[in-house]
């Protein structure tokens, strides 16, 4: 027994290594990370981000050098806090917290304790930076806009947040990466990618040469600069047009989908999110949940499309053939679609062909074709459905799968949406009438808007609306160069159009035709509700128009969403007409209407439902809104409303 | 007669893992310390400490020849003399020793310095293994008992005050050696359970721990069958229970200085300060944890080369391997080892004297004892206590002193056929 116990205390000791040793070496991976930290050093090295440009190739977006200062909490060393405060022009309390803020992301790793200086400021820290060990300067690039517009467009960089790091390994903390706009769609290609260079460190944190003689190093690969379609003087005139006022324009190339200019109001200049005031103004236009500056109205604000929404119908009704050019039906200035239930109709009554149903935009003529081809299946869940396939053949109801990184599907109802909304009752093509004018259940983006009428100005086909017009040295994407065609055959789009010709020489835009341009348009009028302290307040129609030019070899098709707007042709179909005409002509012979449109307000309209009022969020530099506004809202609207254009309402 | 020739006895196996693990130790003080030295360095370049080593490495050679040349029987007739020696060298330390860092533990001939106590454990192993090889000695005897602790405890009193506590704990081991030779078990499970209750008095509250060894001290009275029901015995055992436990308690808050406590709370978890007291552990323990399975590779130690492991070519050798030839590379070196312990073991169970039978335990109790507190203290299992890996760490003297003390012994056992 004696000679077996050194054996075995030997045999447990050699347990009790290996198995430590296991654990530190196998099991935990806490030590590798450790190891890490500790003893090599990653230097980055950032490229140039690629510049924007728009379609006729002037430079929009360019860049600036920029400096963050970078900390490294555990190598500070006896600092003189007032002199370096002083010097950053920081407040001792701004230091301590920072520095507390950076000790918890890591008192090892390097993170941003003041961000994007000024070559000045630079400068001056540069000359006593040996004197503040634990800092350095990282050289970023920033962005430099040429221009005060196209924000919604651009989007803007950002420090990437903790979720974006965790999810994407390519970024640290302190990286810039796109938001919004083009910049987020396209920031791969934009941002380039970053060199690295692994350095070993000794123990005093003395950097002892390249690891591994850099055999894992990564030389910076230059961001690319990209072409947009848009076309700035056109963008720019389009954000002028909607100061002071809510909604959004699109503006679509039908031959090739390429997008002329997509505006949202209220925006803001895009310089304003660059430098240090970034995160105080981004705050700022975040919190304005109301008019809500961030929020792209083109491609996200779903509204019922409205009258626009007819020509669909009158295409839908003659592919399945349940009305011809001939059809006539009678209006007497509204429509009896049930017993006991009348619809009205602002045309000017009496029996109306396909033509001057359009023109006039006549409810009752839709809503008969809409019915007459519901009423073709036996069922009507069938003719729904026939109905929202041809829609959905226009790109509706669905995401477009254009190159911006945000919008909504829109909403075209199929049977399944009613057998949900009527479980059990016997709905039919009465129940849903009002979809045939637009109203109902069905929701579209200004885009959707857009590509439909620039699908109508090629008679049947569309290219998925995109933004990229060219990437330095490569084809842009195959979608965006496959032609979609419709369910509704080409031959059908002649007596819409025709009846969209007409509606500016006699029907609901009349007295917006621009000389020598043959335009193609229809006025919308959607009636609205919102909910304002818990009440369903019913607010001022929008007032929308959908158009293109010229008519036989359209070169823009345009959809124009003014909230609040009282009806059509009040101020989408002004607005429209003169970005046709900017487009086309490059200039603008009706001055007055022109001045009527820049200067118009609908701030007094915005303000009303609201106990207090409300100054949008305009930060534009040369754009100032007077307080004065808000408080003659009342009058200013009355003034207003004595020089539209008489015109008939939709509804 | 058989061949009486030392080549032909010389127990080989034992001879090349030796010779394994003395070349791997050179080459890992090669890597840990080229960290700190700009651009690559020959080997052999004898201004730097691996080329010192090498030339240790070399001077093994005279060392070895030496100590075979000389005959077996001179060893177990002069041990007590050389034990004399060894004790002499040891005290005149206080008079004439130079003091590095704190301990006086080296006598300086120019810039050449030589550690006493190296050489005192293979002398104290002869001195011991003398003794009990004595017919007259039988270590249930009282008297004899105290003689055979007294042969140990006497080089402990020498090396304690130096202080080099390293050293001292060394001479524990040689509690195993005696109860291979008959010391009473009750030394064993006294030693095993004042460890025990040590480590727990560390970790428990003293109150908690008492109650729960009264727990276990009642258990074993009514339910053992091997023990006699001693109720006498079971109350004093109760007493001295409780105040080993409250002396601990003492020792650990009032006559521990600081340092001595953070090396413990380090092993129990308490202590934080990674940049303070717990930095030799945390880093030793970041570079080896760092190594995977694989390792990082020779030389490409990320850890190593910045030079982040304090004392990375002496005590702390074994992270080196850890972080550049990762856990596969570790266990090889651990197996050569405990293969040589075993061996070692092996031999000196088929010693037919009892006296180099003594020794051969001896050996293989000092090398086991050095290699498991170097490790365990390495990969953070036991306190910081300056205890060399042997043939690993860089030190002529420590180099020299584990070659004297196995060659000592592959004297013994390749002269065994001469024995009848």
């Amino acid at each position: 027994m004696r000679k077996v116990l050194f054996p075995t205390v030997i045999f447990i000791a050699t347990i009790l290594i290996v198995a430590r040793i296991f654990y530190l070496q196998i099991i935990d991976d806490s030590f590798k990370l450790a190891s890490d930290n500790n003893a090599i050093k990653i230097k980055y090295d950032y490229p140039e981000r690629g510049y924007i440009y728009d379609r006729y190739g002037k430079l929009l977006v360019a860049n600036q050098p920029s400096y963050d200062i970078m900390v490294i909490p555990k190598d500070i060393k006896e600092l003189d806090t007032t002199e370096f405060c002083s010097l950053l022009n920081i407040t001792k309390e701004d230091f301590l917290k920072k520095i507390a803020k950076a000790k918890i992301y890591s008192p090892r790793l390097p993170s941003v304790f003041l961000p994007q200086l000024n070559k000045l400021e630079y400068a001056a820290f540069q000359e006593k930076q040996r004197k503040f060990q634990g800092f350095y300067i990282q050289k970023r690039s920033l962005r430099d806009y040429q221009v005060n517009y196209g924000a919604n467009v651009f989007g803007f960089i950002t420090q990437v947040n903790d979720n974006i790091i965790k999810k994407n390994k390519y970024y640290n903390s302190g990286d810039l990466i796109g938001k919004q706009g083009v910049e987020e769609s396209y920031e791969e290609i934009l941002r380039g990618i970053k060199g690295v260079k692994y350095i070993q460190k000794d123990k005093y944190n003395r950097e002892i040469g390249s690891y591994k003689e850099g055999k894992y190093d990564t030389v910076a690969v230059q961001g690319k600069d990209i072409h947009l379609t848009i076309d700035a003087e056109l963008q720019k005139y389009g954000e002028e047009l909607m100061v002071n006022k809510r909604g959004g324009i699109v503006a679509i190339e039908p031959k090739t989908g390429e997008i002329l200019a997509l505006v949202t109001a209220p925006s803001y200049d895009p310089a304003i999110l660059v430098g240090r005031q970034r995160s105080k103004n981004y705050t700022m236009l975040y919190n304005d949940s109301i008019a809500k500056p961030l929020y792209d109205r083109g491609l996200l604000a779903e509204y019922t499309p409205g009258s626009p929404f007819k020509i669909l119908t009158g295409l839908v009704a003659l592919q399945e053939g349940v009305i011809d050019e001939n059809t006539t039906f009678f209006c007497r200035h509204g429509f009896s679609y049930a017993p006991g239930r009348f619809m009205k109709c602002h045309c000017h009554g009496g029996a109306l062909q396909l033509h001057r149903g359009i023109y006039e935009s006549c409810n009752t003529y839709f809503s008969s074709s809409y019915m007459a081809t519901i009423n073709k299946y036996k069922k009507p869940a069938d003719g729904v459905d026939v109905w929202s396939n041809h829609l959905k053949s226009f790109g509706l109801g669905q995401f477009m799968g254009y190159d911006l990184p945000t919008g909504r599907k829109g909403k075209i109802p199929t049977s399944k949406t009613y057998k949900r909304m009527y479980p059990g009752w016997g709905w039919s093509s009465k129940t849903i009438v009002s979809n045939a004018i637009g109203q109902g259940e069905v929701l579209m983006t200004p885009i959707q808007l857009a590509n439909m009428i620039a699908t109508v100005s090629n008679k049947g086909y569309y290219y998925t609306p995109h933004i990229i017009k060219s990437i330095k040295g490569q084809m842009i994407d195959k979608k965006y160069r496959t032609k979609h065609v419709t369910t509704v055959d080409k031959k059908y789009f002649d007596p819409v159009i025709s009846g969209l010709f007409d509606v500016y020489n006699f029907g609901t835009a009349h007295g917006l035709n621009v000389e020598g341009i043959d335009i193609c348009g229809k006025t919308g009028t959607a009636e609205n509700f919102a909910k304002i302290n818990g009440k369903r307040v019913k607010l001022q129609d929008h007032s929308i128009f959908v158009a293109f030019a010229p008519k036989d070899n359209p070169k823009i098709a345009i959809a124009v969403f003014v909230e609040n707007g009282y009806w059509g042709a009040r101020w989408a179909g002004p607005i429209t007409s003169l970005m046709i005409e900017k487009y086309i002509k490059r200039k603008i012979t009706r001055k007055d209407l022109e001045k009527r449109m820049l200067e118009g307000s609908l701030q007094g309209e915005y303000n009303k439902y609201y106990a207090k009022p409300i100054i949008d969020t305009l930060i534009k530099k040369d754009i100032v809104v007077p307080e004065v506004i808000a408080a003659d809202a009342n009058k200013e609207s009355k003034k207003e409303e004595e020089v539209t254009v008489p015109e008939n309402k939709t509804e | 007669m058989k061949n009486q020739s030392i080549s032909n006895n010389l127990d080989w196996i034992s001879v090349i893992i030796y010779f394994i693990l003395v070349v791997l130790g050179w080459l890992n003080i090669y890597s840990s310390s080229l960290s700190s030295i700009e651009g690559e360095s020959s080997i052999f370049d004898v201004s730097q400490i691996y080329g010192k080593q090498f030339l240790f490495i070399l001077f093994t050679i005279p060392i070895i020849f030496s100590v075979m040349a000389i005959d077996a029987k001179f060893y177990e007739k002069y041990a007590i003399i050389i034990f004399a020696i060894s004790l002499l060298s040891l005290a005149g330390l206080f008079v004439a020793g130079k003091t590095i860092a704190g301990q006086r533990c080296w006598y300086a001939i120019g810039s050449f310095t030589l550690q006493p106590s190296e050489f005192a454990k293979a002398a104290t192993a002869l001195a011991l293994a003398k003794y009990l090889s004595d017919v007259q000695v039988n270590l249930k005897d009282f008297n004899r008992q105290v003689q055979a602790l007294m042969i140990i405890g006497l080089p402990v009193m020498l090396i304690l005050p130096q202080p080099d506590p390293g050293s001292a704990l060394i001479y524990s081991v040689f509690i195993l050696v005696l109860y291979r030779e008959g010391l009473p078990a009750w030394y064993i499970w006294t030693g095993f359970i004042t460890i025990l209750l040590f480590v727990l008095a560390l970790i428990l509250k003293p109150i908690v721990l008492i109650l729960l060894s009264l727990m276990v001290i009642i258990f074993v009275y009514y339910r053992s069958r091997f023990v006699d029901r001693n109720w006498i015995l079971s109350a004093i055992i109760f007493v001295l229970i409780s105040g080993f436990v409250f002396s601990v308690d003492y020792v650990f808050h009032n006559v521990f200085k600081q340092h001595h406590r953070d090396r413990f709370n380090i092993l129990l978890g308490k202590e934080v300060d990674m940049k303070g007291v717990g930095y030799n552990t945390n880093q030793s323990e970041i570079a080896i944890g760092s190594g995977g399975w694989f390792g990082k590779g020779y030389l490409e130690g990320t850890q190593t080369k910045g030079g982040f492991v304090p004392e990375q070519h002496t005590d702390y050798i074994f992270t080196t391997v850890g972080e550049e030839w990762g856990f596969l590379g570790s266990i090889f070196i651990i197996i050569l080892f405990v293969s040589l312990f075993i061996r070692i073991i092996y031999l000196a169970e088929r010693q037919k004297t009892k006296f180099s039978r003594v020794y051969g335990y001896c050996v293989a109790g000092i090398l086991f004892i050095h290699f498991f507190v170097n490790i365990a203290m390495v990969i953070g299992i036991f306190p910081t206590i300056g205890v060399p890996l042997p043939f690993f760490s860089y030190g002529g003297s420590g180099l020299w002193g584990f070659t004297i003390l196995l060659f000592i012994f592959l004297k013994m056992d390749a002269n065994k056929v001469n024995e009848w």
